[in-house]
């Protein structure tokens, strides 16, 4: 044994390197509910080293070649499961096709994490703080799944069901997620407030609206880090929705946000508090999105 | 065109010099030897079962199937460590009054914090120990809690230690004069009630120990990141029996320390007692859950203050009440009230005002010790008196600066005594806030803000003087029983080549002490700094002292070194004299070579001397036994404490919509007495302001109302990062002690002690045209959106 004692934590597993998606879920399906996929571990891992989590099985996903690329698929971007936060800032194909993306990912941890983490595992995660599972929302994607019984595809508006809750039945695997490609006549912003850059938000938000000349035609709004899961703001978009961004709408969305977020009683961030800053946050996006974005 | 020369010119003059460390690049290159990396031979494990609990009687320990896992030597309890192990009680005897329960490495029938260790498993490796924790079963039975401060001083509430009268540790009170007089004819008053969260140190480095028992030589080693060798070496030897001879403490290198490391952690106590049951060495790590709960915490203060004032804004009079909570027992050996009477005891130092009472109130509850951790109550104090300043200053129409110019002690008024008692030797706070003003183009950044303003961005100016204690004497522990010493020995030797070495008491925890102690070697025997080896921090080699703490490293380890320096010098003259057929007296030492004193023609090299002295003896005149050795031990004696003082400023804005603050620009204007190196004296200033500001705004170990540690880790506790700090200005007046020959004080702390203030009063300068205050520390967005009454 020639690893520093003192330092491995977690309890023992078994460690399983698939090289095809049959393979992953088979070895899952062979050891029930105790095993885990690994990504990029950057969830996971901090999770055993916790003992938070104790699998007997560790399913090494990293060598699936299916799960990865980055690639046009119709009216779709189709984005591979082990797509890396780093990625998001340096692929080309996300920054034309999908810059909500491209303009959230450096608000994803830090560069070290942004080079492990993977877009398959963090919407799989359904972290509500975390920034890609929300703006899967905001980009009305697919997220397409492999087990036993076959591939489908999930719309991100049925995906994502409470806090850690997702449309993954156990044993089930990501293997990309499809984003409608970006068009001329849409906008998108994002930003989140947080205390320290590269935190967890304490509100963080992205939409992307389809303008007819200076109105609102569609728009999708999504936040973070107020609630159980990465939730829509749909009495907002309502509000919003075949007007132009004057005062007046951006004052009547920000006064529905009351009807979309109920945010969770917090020792540190009262739920009034959140919802105070999730109305400021929208009231300067909306503003920006006017501008342009 | 060419400076004027400076005593800096000539040469090995280092004292005063800008010099990177010597040990920098071992560091850097990951050379480090930390107690986390220390691998010895039959090496176990040890991990802790923790109480869930903050206060439970222990029913049962069922410890059958850990002990009978594999990979598992021993599983210790309370009661197994309790048989080798004596008590110990965190009081000191000038502390009059106080209390605290007796404390063993693991408890026997009662857990009195959640985090606390219960019972220890030695294994092969952390792992299987880890396992083996899973598989003990511990009966708890739930004892009432006291957590909130209000909650245990109410009469008949709840109690820490069942059968004592109350939850009250120490209660102290100053009164210096006609306080109550002076309030009834002030002119003005102002009062407030400001608070300061708990926070704790994180270290880069948890803590990590490894003791190592050899039974057959009765002899124990204990490698252990402290600051405080010696501390441990004696506290090892008495608690466990051993003669000091045979207990050696190794304190190499050290990854962040802050005072944290100077404590008796049950954890430490316990590993010591595993290795001597089972005989082989056994490491404990410390990892980041386990540092939260069970490191010191620091502050925890509620203070009430008043203070009065004149029509014209002259200070007349402060009153104030310290309330603060400090755990379920009192730190051993420096107990947990020290803040507090610190606290109480800085109050007002900058001014000039004579009538002071203040009371103190320290209290136990069902959480983890508070202790010393950098800047020891001068935070708080600070930011009471700086605030208290600032809203008088408001209240008359003044400026920041001019209301304190007006009262600060005058820079040639000295020496002086506080009304507390502290004796002032010299301090320039004139000088420093005439300095601050320039530093900071005040005039350039209030019109700036109020150009601002207009356009409803919401920037605000902070400034804050304070204090600083540093070179404590005996008067800090030694008065009050603890064997801690305020002393420093140092050893230096010639080498046969002609080299320093020099072993010294006082350690390096990464700030530089090392590196200056050569600085001092090398310009006071008059050679290249790279011919002195320093050697620190380990009990079998070098000589007892304090190590460090309380900003005592260059003040009284420098003084240390430089006495032992100037012996040596003076010896090898007296050998090189016998040699020349000279007077000592016409000889000198510099760059290596003895020379003539007066025209400096050099006669012959050191190491010829050391060569002569140590190989060929015979050559010496009869009767000369050359001592290229030299031991001196020097301890503060004239003041008490070698006050330093400085003041800060600080530009921010607040966001008032969202409440998140930014801070632009932090200026300090410092006087720790003679420099040695100014860069590091600049980086310890960073360092600590750094601190300072974490405590400001993000750093505070929040408990739930069951006493439970609700963000104990580093993603929920926020310590400060580079993308939130400000750059930092510095600038220096120096003020030497005269109490020693070097005239150094200390400056470790300076940076923490008025940051916190710094920010206190800028965030308050910002919300003021909302008329909207804060008076709580940390300053989140909650609280201040709070105040602007935002939701
Ligand atoms: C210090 C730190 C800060 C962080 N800050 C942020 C932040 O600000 N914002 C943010 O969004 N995230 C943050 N993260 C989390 C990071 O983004 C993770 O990378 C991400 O949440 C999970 O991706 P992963 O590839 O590392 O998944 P892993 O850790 O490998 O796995 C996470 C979970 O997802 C499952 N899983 C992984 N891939 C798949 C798949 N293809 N199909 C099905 N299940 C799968 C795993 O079984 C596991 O249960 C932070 C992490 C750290 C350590």
């Amino acid at each position: 044994m020639d690893f520093e004692e003192t330092a491995v934590k977690a309890r023992a597993f078994s460690y399983f390197r698939a090289a095809t998606i049959d393979q992953a879920l088979d070895a899952h399906a062979r050891a029930g509910d105790d095993a885990r996929f690994i990504a990029g571990g950057q969830s996971l891992v901090p999770a055993l080293s916790l003992r938070l989590q104790a699998p007997r099985l560790l399913i090494d996903i990293t060598h699936i070649a299916e799960l990865r690329g980055i690639g046009r698929e119709g009216a779709y971007l189709r984005i591979g499961a082990l797509t890396r936060h780093c990625e998001m800032l340096t692929e080309p194909l996300i920054a034309e096709f999908a810059p909500l993306l491209h303009a959230a990912a450096p608000f994803v941890a830090h560069p070290a994490i942004r080079n492990r983490g993977t877009f398959g595992g963090s919407v799989a995660l359904a972290d509500p703080a975390s920034e890609f599972p929300a703006m899967t929302l905001a980009l009305d994607a697919e997220i397409e799944i492999a087990g036993a019984s076959g591939r489908r595809r999930v719309r991100a508006d049925e995906f994502f069901i409470d806090l850690f809750e997702t449309a993954l039945q156990p044993g089930e695997l990501i293997t990309a997620i499809y984003v409608p490609l970006f068009k001329a006549d849409q906008r998108f912003v994002f930003d989140e407030l947080a205390r320290r850059r590269g935190d967890y938000a304490l509100v963080g938000c992205g939409m992307l609206a389809t303008f007819a000349s200076d109105r609102i035609d569609d728009i999708r709004i999504s936040f973070f880090s107020v609630g159980n899961r990465p939730t829509r703001a749909k009495a907002a978009e309502a509000a919003l929705i075949g007007f132009g961004l004057d005062a007046e709408h951006i004052a009547a969305a920000q006064a529905a946000l009351a009807g979309d977020l109920a945010p969770p009683e917090n020792d540190e961030v009262p739920p009034a508090m959140r919802l105070h800053l999730a109305r400021v946050l929208l009231g300067r996006l909306l503003g920006r999105l006017g501008e342009g974005a | 065109m060419t400076a004027p020369l400076t005593s800096l010119d000539r040469p090995n003059s280092y004292i005063g010099r800008s010099l990177p460390r010597p040990n920098a690049k071992r560091l850097l290159a990951g050379r480090g030897r930390y107690v986390s990396d220390l691998r010895l031979p039959r090496m176990l494990y040890a991990a802790f079962l923790r109480s869930p609990h903050a206060h439970a009687k222990i029913v049962s320990i069922r410890t059958d199937e850990a002990r009978a896992l594999e990979g598992v030597h021993l599983v210790a309890t309370g009661a197994d460590l309790a048989k080798i192990c004596t008590p110990w009680t965190g009081t000191l005897d000038h502390f009059k009054g106080m209390t605290s329960a007796p404390q063993l490495p693991l408890p026997l029938d009662r857990v009195v914090w959640a985090g606390q260790a219960v019972v220890a498993v030695v294994a092969e490796n952390r792992a299987t120990a880890e396992d083996a924790l899973e598989l003990i079963e511990v009966d708890y039975e739930d004892l009432p809690i006291v957590v909130d401060i209000d909650v245990a001083r109410e009469a008949g509430g709840p109690l820490v230690n069942p059968g004592t009268a109350s939850n009250i540790c120490f209660r102290s009170q100053i009164d210096s004069g006609k306080v109550d007089d002076a309030f009834a004819h002030a002119a003005h008053v102002v009062e407030e009630e400001i608070t300061f969260g708990r926070h704790t140190a994180v270290t880069l480095e948890p803590r990590a120990i490894v003791a190592d028992y050899d039974p057959a030589a009765g002899m124990l080693t204990v490698h252990h990141g402290t600051q405080t060798p010696y501390q441990f070496q004696d506290l090892y030897s008495r608690h466990y029996g051993i003669p000091e001879a045979r207990v050696r403490v190794i304190a190499t290198d050290i990854g962040g320390s802050f005072g944290m490391k100077l404590h008796v952690y049950h954890e430490d106590m316990a590993v010591v007692g595993l290795s001597i049951l089972l005989g082989r060495p056994v490491k404990y790590v410390a990892d980041r859950i386990e540092s939260f709960v069970s490191d010191i915490h620091a502050r925890d203060h509620r203070v009430r203050a008043r203070m009065a004032l004149d029509a014209k804004g002259e200070i007349l009079a402060m009153d104030v009440l310290d309330l603060t909570a400090i755990g379920a027992f009192s730190t051993y050996p420096r107990t947990s009230v020290v803040e507090g009477n610190q606290v109480i005891r800085l109050i007002g130092a900058p001014y000039r005002f004579r009538n002071y009472r203040a009371t103190l109130e320290v209290i136990f509850q069902n959480k983890v010790q508070t202790s010393q951790y950098r800047a020891v109550g001068h935070p708080i104090a600070c930011a009471v008196t700086e605030r208290m300043v600032d809203m008088a200053a408001v209240k008359l129409g003044l400026d920041p600066f001019a209301i304190r110019a007006q009262n600060v002690i005058p820079d040639d008024a000295y020496p002086q005594t506080s009304p507390t008692g502290y004796r002032f030797e010299a301090l320039s706070h004139q000088a420093c806030l005439k300095r601050l003003h320039e530093l900071m183009n005040y005039e350039g950044l209030r019109a700036e803000q109020a150009e601002l303003r207009k356009r409803g961005i919401y920037r605000g100016i902070g400034i804050a003087t304070f204090v600083e204690i540093t070179n404590p004497s005996p008067a800090f522990y030694g008065v009050g029983g603890a064997r801690i010493s305020s002393q420093d020995g140092a050893i230096v030797s010639l080498t046969p080549s002609g080299e320093v070495r020099c072993l010294i008491s006082v350690t390096e925890q990464g700030q530089g002490t090392e590196a200056i102690i050569s600085q001092i070697v090398a310009d006071q025997l008059g050679l290249a700094q790279e011919h002195v080896k320093v050697i620190t921090g380990d009990t079998e080699v070098t000589p007892h002292g304090g190590a460090t703490w309380a900003c005592r490293g260059a003040g009284i380890g420098g003084e240390t070194a430089l006495q032992a320096a100037r012996a040596l010098k003076r010896n090898i003259l007296e050998i090189a004299a016998l040699i020349l057929q000279e007077q000592p007296s016409a000889l000198d030492i510099v760059d290596g070579d003895v020379v003539d004193a007066g025209t400096r023609n050099q006669r012959m090299p050191i190491a010829e001397i050391a060569r002569i002295a140590y190989f060929r003896s015979d050559t010496l005149p009869p009767g000369t036994q050359a001592q290229l050795t030299v031991s001196h031990h020097f301890a503060p004696q004239g003041y008490p404490f070698a006050f330093t003082n400085g003041v800060q400023g600080c530009s921010l804005e607040v966001d008032v919509d969202t409440g998140l603050i930014k801070l632009l620009k932090h200026f300090i204007v410092e006087d720790c007495g003679r420099v040695i190196n100014p860069m590091l004296v600049d980086e310890q200033l960073r360092g600590g302001i750094v601190q300072g500001l974490g405590a400001a705004l993000l750093e505070e170990c929040r408990y739930s109302e069951t006493g439970q540690l609700v963000n104990g880790s580093l993603a929920d506790y926020l310590v400060p990062m580079p993308m939130e700090m400000p750059d930092i200005v510095i600038a220096h007046v120096e003020t030497p002690t005269a109490d020693t020959e070097l005239g150094a004080k200390g400056v470790g702390e300076a940076g923490t002690a008025a940051a916190s203030a710094c920010v206190l009063n800028a965030v308050n300068d910002a919300l003021a045209p909302f008329g909207a205050a804060v008076n709580s520390i940390p300053i989140t967005p909650t609280k201040v959106l709070k105040a602007l009454k935002r939701f």
